[in-house]
């Protein structure tokens, strides 16, 4: 019963978005009333109906309705709740409603919190929107319905992948399709300006906190599932260029440059063509994600049971999609015009470069990834693509791009005095040249790599704090004053300095994990010592432990430092049998500046057993880096104008470090 | 219309066509150019810490043998692993294992941690012998007669059913295909 609400409710939202996607439109073009009117009700009626769709198929699987087919294949009675619930999205159908359930939230966030848009953008936003929703309601409802029944009810499950059932997982996925399909309003909000033919200030401000909130939610998607590989696939690795990754990747890119050109429409009234081009770009490539992901055309560990209906659809839904949108822009954006001129050294072409360097990046992987698929349909000649080319090819474009980034956010509009800005950050360099000395001393395998690393990363921190300490003109009035003027900053330049200084921090925790990771593999026995980095590991062998629905072998490690006992690690290998799958759990210790990382391994056989430990300094910074940037992104979305909506009116103030429209960059 | 503004549509254009041809080209079935051909000519040095080598010889000895390609940087490789594992402890099948683009150190460390079922290893570092072996991606895994003739080909992580199905089958004669010359 619950099943068929779910069925029945899915069906109904695709003809809810057809009307959406539909009549508010020619509405808008005729301007009838009747008809545009229709648009907000339909968005709202679409996210409820999705919404409801979504708990059923929740309530199926927290209950293990074994009679619905997607139940059956991916769960299991003895599954822990949470692996019952976050199965729900770990296979393609229930994926795909989660994402039409999301792609109709943020319909619905336009619908009820777009008061201040105006109404003929507001109705075509939502229109488009809708449009985007019949596309991937129509592969759901006729090719990946999750409501199918099975009969005879089957007693049991199938269960989930072992890998999936992981805490880190679990939200992996709801984090990326909320970044993936929150560059779908981006888009949305472009093709409507094309089709309205007008972009300006007004609109910039208001597709930047909805490109803003994508990327803050891709950004922890993207880190989580490198915090997952890091802990669950034991060699300590944390990102292998896989397809479904770069895929995921892309869209960051691109999203990341859409925000910082949004600035420049917003401020300057420039780069318009190119920032609408580009919001197209953005959600066009999570569109081309989702292809990679489902059709099955690239092999990744993360596909999906694939099906080449699917493939077939989504392709047509992508030519559709983005050709349509691409042609449109063909037709219409020549007729936008551009507004303010500027130099080439200034705030404005500081951030050109970072969206070149940006688009130079994406090219990169995308040309890194596709082009084993694309050799092999013009030739038939197979090849793999490995990390060596996009280490090779992808680090020299970061080089310039965080070099720049430090200085940017310093530079004036229109114009700006390189040696000026640059004089600014004597106090940085100075920084940063005491850390490329140390670095130097302290160089571990690859000395270029880990002092270019180590400066960059310290450059875009000192940068950020920098600018922040220019801003309030710390240390040049009374501190009182300061703090009065830090608070009265935008929160945008608080927002963008914060996210900056991430960067730099997650820079430094990657190369220092990089330089100075020290790992012992051995065979050991229980009593077993071994030495890494100033603590002693000792082995107390394994004993067997009963999880939920595994069997595992748990290992022990007595950590000494200076023959005191400070941790005791427990890494475990675990055997699922439904399916059946071994997966590792390392053990992890956050110490000082570095983890300790123990795995266990096979038994030798002889009362040995094949351990690895390592010893990872900075890598934590990573991961506090990715959240600072996530957090900036925050900060910044809760700056005032994005907030109001409304235009800030400028104050008389003229000295660069104070101006109020200064921000993120 | 200025042809800039149109240059986007065009390059998607052509991915499109490109993804278009990719759907019907289908990597996890087998090249069918490989199969019934001689194994090509190649002669790797074994996985760092180990001796001897993987050469073209080797897959001429009579018997039929299974050629398993891995890397550490794969991941789908260490889910699979376990029945390779297995199959070295229960059967006397002969196993290869061609290690693709890895550093000496991280395969070494890889067999040592996840256990090593390979009568014998190659170190393929700059991925030249994966090319000529027509690898797509990792893992990949072939059947080779005794003859040194490719007999079956499977992408991707090998499951419990194809082994069953299709490879002991190839493994003990059965489905063979005449090697072209």
């Amino acid at each position: 019963m619950i099943a068929e609400l779910g069925h029945f409710a899915i069906v109904l939202a695709l003809a809810v978005a057809i009307v959406q996607g539909t009549l508010p439109l020619v509405g808008a073009q005729r301007g009838i009333e009747s008809l545009t009117a229709i648009a907000r009700p339909a968005a709202i009626m679409q996210f409820l109906l999705l919404a409801l769709a979504f708990i059923a198929l929740t309530l199926a699987f927290t209950g293990s309705d074994f009679s619905v087919l997607n139940v059956w294949q991916n769960s299991h009675t003895q599954k822990p709740l949470l692996y019952k619930i976050s199965g729900v999205w770990g296979n393609h159908e229930g994926s795909l409603l989660l994402w039409v359930m999301i792609l109709a939230a943020f319909g619905f966030g336009v619908a009820t919190m777009g008061n201040n848009l105006p109404p003929s953008l507001r109705t075509r936003v939502i229109a488009i929107q809708g449009l985007i929703g019949v596309g991937f309601l129509l592969l759901l409802v006729f090719l990946s319905n999750p409501f199918e029944r099975v009969f005879p009810v089957p007693a049991q499950g199938n269960g989930l992948n072992p890998l999936l059932q992981d805490p880190g997982l679990a939200f992996h996925p709801p984090f990326l399709y909320l970044g993936y399909v929150g560059f779908s309003i981006a888009f949305s909000f472009a093709v409507a300006a094309l089709i309205e033919g007008k972009v300006d200030a007004a609109w910039a401000r208001w597709v930047r906190p909805w490109t803003l909130a994508a990327w803050v939610a891709l950004t922890i998607g993207i880190a989580m599932g490198s915090w997952w590989a890091y802990y669950e696939l034991g060699w300590g690795g944390w990102w292998f260029w896989d397809p479904v990754e770069n895929a995921s990747f892309m869209p960051w890119l691109l999203g990341t440059a859409l925000l910082h050109s949004a600035i420049v429409v917003e401020k300057r009234d420039a780069l318009k063509t190119w920032t609408v081009l580009l919001a197209i770009l953005t959600f066009s490539f999570s569109l081309l994600g989702t292809f990679i992901v489902r059709s099955g055309v690239l092999n990744s560990v993360h596909s999906f049971a694939t099906d080449p209906g699917r493939g077939v659809y989504i392709l047509a839904f992508l030519v559709v999609a983005i050709g349509g949108s691409l042609a449109l822009y063909a037709w219409r954006a020549p007729a936008l015009k551009s507004g303010g001129v500027f130099a080439p050294i200034s705030r404005e072409g500081s951030l050109v470069l970072n969206n070149l360097l940006l688009i130079a990046a994406t090219a990169t992987v995308f040309i890194g990834t596709m082009y084993p698929l694309f050799l092999d349909a013009m030739t038939g000649e197979k090849v793999t693509v490995g990390p060596p080319f996009f280490n090779a090819t992808f680090v020299p474009l970061m080089v310039p791009l965080l070099a720049v980034m430090a200085i940017g956010p310093m530079m004036p509009w229109k114009r700006a005095d390189l040696a000026g800005t640059l004089a600014r950050m004597k106090v940085a360099a100075a920084v940063t040249v005491a850390v490329a000395l140390l670095t130097l001393y302290l160089s571990g395998f690859d000395p270029i790599l880990a002092v270019l690393g180590m400066v960059l990363g310290t450059w875009l921190v000192a940068g950020a704090a920098i600018d922040i300490g220019e801003r309030t003109r710390l240390f040049r009035i009374p501190w009182r004053d300061a703090l009065r003027r830090g608070r009265n900053l935008p929160r945008s330049a608080w927002g963008g300095a914060i996210a900056h200084a991430g960067m730099g921090v997650a820079i430094l925790g990657i190369t220092g994990s990089l330089s100075w990771e020290i790992e012992r593999l051995q065979i050991m026995r229980p009593g077993d010592r071994v030495g890494i980095a100033g603590y002693e590991l000792e082995f107390g062998g394994v004993a067997p432990v009963a999880g939920p629905n595994y069997d595992a072998v748990r290992g022990t490690f007595r950590v000494y430092r200076d023959d005191e006992l400070v941790e005791v690690m427990t890494p475990e290998t675990r055997r699922f049998t439904q399916p059946s799958m071994v997966t590792t759990e390392a053990a992890i210790r956050p110490r000082n500046f570095g983890d300790l990382y123990a795995v266990v391994g096979e038994s030798n056989g002889d009362g040995g057993f094949a351990t690895r430990i390592y010893h990872k300094p900075m890598i934590n910074w990573l991961w506090i880096g990715s959240i600072m940037m996530a957090l900036g992104g925050l900060v910044s979305l809760t700056d005032r104008r994005l907030r109001i909506g409304a235009p800030r009116r400028r104050t008389a103030e003229t000295k660069p470090a104070l101006r109020p429209q200064q921000q993120t960059t | 219309m200025r042809l800039r503004y149109l240059l986007p549509a065009i390059a998607f254009l052509v991915v499109a066509v490109g993804l278009g041809v990719g759907l019907t080209l289908k990597p996890r079935e087998i090249p069918s150019a490989l199969i019934g051909k001689p194994v090509p000519e190649f002669s790797l040095p074994a996985v760092e810490g180990r001796s001897g080598s993987l050469t073209t010889a080797d897959l001429k000895t009579g018997t039929p043998v299974l050629l398993n390609v891995f890397a550490s940087w794969c991941g789908p490789c260490r889910v699979e692993h376990p029945l390779f594992m297995e199959l070295a402890r229960t059967t006397d099948v002969t196993i290869y294992g061609l290690n693709q683009r890895d550093a000496p150190a991280d395969a070494a460390r890889w067999l040592e941690t996840f256990g090593d079922p390979y009568d014998k290893t190659g170190a393929d570092f700059d991925g030249r012998a994966s090319i000529d072996w027509g690898v797509y991606g990792v893992p990949e895994t072939f059947v080779v007669d005794g003859a040194g003739c490719i007999q079956y080909k499977h992408i991707s992580v090998l499951t419990r059913d194809v082994l069953e199905e299709e490879i002991m089958p190839r493994l003990r004669g059965e489905k063979h295909v005449p090697c072209e010359k």
